[in-house]
């Protein structure tokens, strides 16, 4: 049985990137360039004093990327090419059918997560446990953007409606929150705005966890508290809103 | 022993429509073999019928079974016997044929090894094992069809659901997919959609008319002939006197054809009057599209013949 899920988990992989990337290989380039040209910008304009806030920054966007990834992905498979009708009258369950597109966002955006982890590397020194705090924020994110990817791609339906609302997740959780860099760069009064956003919790506990930013102990749970709560939310808004069967 | 397919009282009423019924307390029992051909109008219901079958939209009220499993509870087990090619499916365009079966077949819990292997075995089924490693985006509107009636049949589904499989097809290419869906229905129980009358004619076992949401006559081309009062069609272009005064159902169409429904010795006797008088006129069995059109609407076949 095992193997079975896995094969199922495999299908959607090999579909929405492993053969994508294979037949098309200037895909590559594009899920490179995507993640890191506001890095590069934010490095430029911060002549370099802000390098290691922008690749941790990278990192959570490229998590966060591929919720608005697979929300657009899903989309165009089943408004376009009826892929999920196929797929909802055969044995495979939902839940791995969703496993395995997540995951291929996750395959598809490796070539931006080698560079970052080289840059990385380079110039973020974490130790084990810091960057096992670190991959738990990386993981919380990949979880909410997928959660939400995956309810707006049930529920759209079709390409424009698709494309709307990846403009509008990009805009509200990647563009206007400080993740690559502090929010302490946002004057006070609209700093509230970008707490609107999970990403910036998640920056923050990221750039506190590297030393870029300073926290309080109360401020760090509190950031936990709200990303596990949002992540408790939608999975819960997933599982009653999601249609796999049509009613 | 055969299974059957069985629905009782099924209806669909859409939340977004106003609540008109899409389906209209549908009664079906058929065997779940050969081919079940669903017609139709666009609208009749055809593709919501095939949906709720095929496990993929939720009835509103009434019963379907098919080979004793419950279309609603037992959708797991069904899901296990049926495979579907959707209305306006097409295969993935940064996908090649055998990538496309594959990943399909893996989605059913096949392994690599096993799937690539019944991919290019239904490659070569269907005749195009030649461009199984071309992208699906350079390939011909009836190869691209060719690769999901493959894709079905690569699979160990025993219940297939192709909706609308040959539409959009020019003529060659339909009838070229045609020997393949004759194939499949001999191995496999398959409902298959149409609006051509004629392809209906041609591979279904069993057909089913559906019209606004109702089904208005089930059976063999040969029951669904009987519905029809005149068995014989006569077809001329231009009004004759000969057919005006003749037993029958007389149609006229805006183009100027005229069509008489009658008994078979009466178009024999009409056919050697019409002979002798050297008009050219056309001579048949009714057809399943005079059963459609009389059944349908009489009056909408005065309009369009």
């Amino acid at each position: 049985m095992t193997s079975r899920w896995i094969n199922q988990v495999m299908a959607g992989i090999l579909v929405n990137s492993v053969y994508e990337m294979k037949n098309y290989p200037i895909v590559l380039l594009n899920t490179v360039l995507s993640p890191l040209s506001f890095l590069i910008l934010i490095v430029f304009v911060s002549r370099g004093s802000l390098l290691g806030v922008a690749i941790l920054g990278g990192f959570i966007m490229s998590m966060f990327s591929n919720g608005i990834a697979l929300q657009s992905d899903l989309s165009h498979l089943k408004n376009d090419f009826k892929l999920q009708d196929m797929v909802v009258s055969s044995p495979a369950p939902a839940v791995l059918y969703v496993t395995g597109m997540a995951l291929s966002e996750l395959i598809y955006s490796s070539p931006a997560l080698l560079v970052l982890a080289v840059l990385g590397g380079l110039f973020v020194h974490l130790g084990v446990l810091r960057l096992l705090v670190f991959l738990s924020v990386l993981i919380i994110m990949f979880i909410i953007s997928i959660t939400i990817g995956f309810t707006l791609a049930t529920i759209s339906s079709d390409i424009v409606q698709s494309f709307a609302f990846s403009r509008l997740i990009s805009t509200l959780f990647s563009t206007l929150p400080p993740v690559y860099y502090p929010i302490t760069y946002i004057p006070e009064p609209y700093r509230i705005i970008a707490y609107l956003s999970p990403t910036t919790y998640a920056a923050q506990l990221a750039q506190s966890v590297a030393g870029y930013l300073t926290i309080t102990n109360l401020t760090a749970e509190l950031d936990w508290s709200i990303l596990i709560t949002v992540t408790v939310v939608l999975l819960i808004i997933a599982t009653r809103k999601v249609r796999w069967r049509e009613v | 022993m055969i299974g059957s397919l069985i629905t009782e009282n099924l209806t669909k009423v859409y939340s977004d429509h106003s609540g008109k019924k899409a389906l209209d307390t549908i009664n079906i029992t058929i065997p779940i073999k050969g081919i079940f051909a669903l017609i139709g109008r666009n609208g009749a219901g055809k593709t919501t019928l095939v949906r709720i079958l095929a496990t993929q939209l939720m009835p509103t009220s009434g019963f379907a079974s098919v080979d004793g499993l419950d279309i609603v509870k037992d959708a797991k087990y069904l899901r296990n016997r049926i495979a579907c090619v959707p209305q306006e499916a097409r295969p993935i365009a940064w996908m090649t044929p055998k990538q496309t079966i594959l990943s399909y077949l893996m989605w059913r819990g096949y392994g690599y090894g096993e799937a690539k292997v019944r991919a290019q075995e239904a490659l070569a089924r269907v005749g195009i094992d030649q461009v199984q490693d071309k992208l699906n985006r350079t390939l011909s509107g009836g190869t691209k069809r060719k690769v999901l009636v493959a894709t079905a049949l690569a699979s160990e589904a025993d219940i297939i659901f192709l909706d609308e499989p040959t539409t959009g097809l020019d003529p060659v290419s339909r009838r070229d997919l045609w020997n393949y869906l004759l194939a499949l229905g001999k191995e496999r129980f398959t409902i298959l959609t149409t609006h051509y009358l004629e392809e209906a004619e041609q591979l279904a076992t069993l057909i089913g008319i559906l019209d606004r949401g109702k089904l208005i006559g089930i059976g063999s081309l040969e029951e669904l002939r009987k519905m029809v009062r005149y068995q014989y069609s006569i077809r001329m272009q231009g009004d004759s006197d000969v057919l005006s005064s003749a037993v029958g159902e007389i149609a006229r169409g805006r183009d100027g054809s005229v069509q008489l429904l009658t008994t078979e010795d009466e178009a024999i006797r009409l056919s050697h009057k019409l002979l002798e008088l050297g008009s050219r006129f056309s001579m048949s069995p009714v057809t399943l599209d005079d059963v459609f059109f009389h059944v349908v609407n009489k009056e909408e076949m005065l309009q369009t013949i």
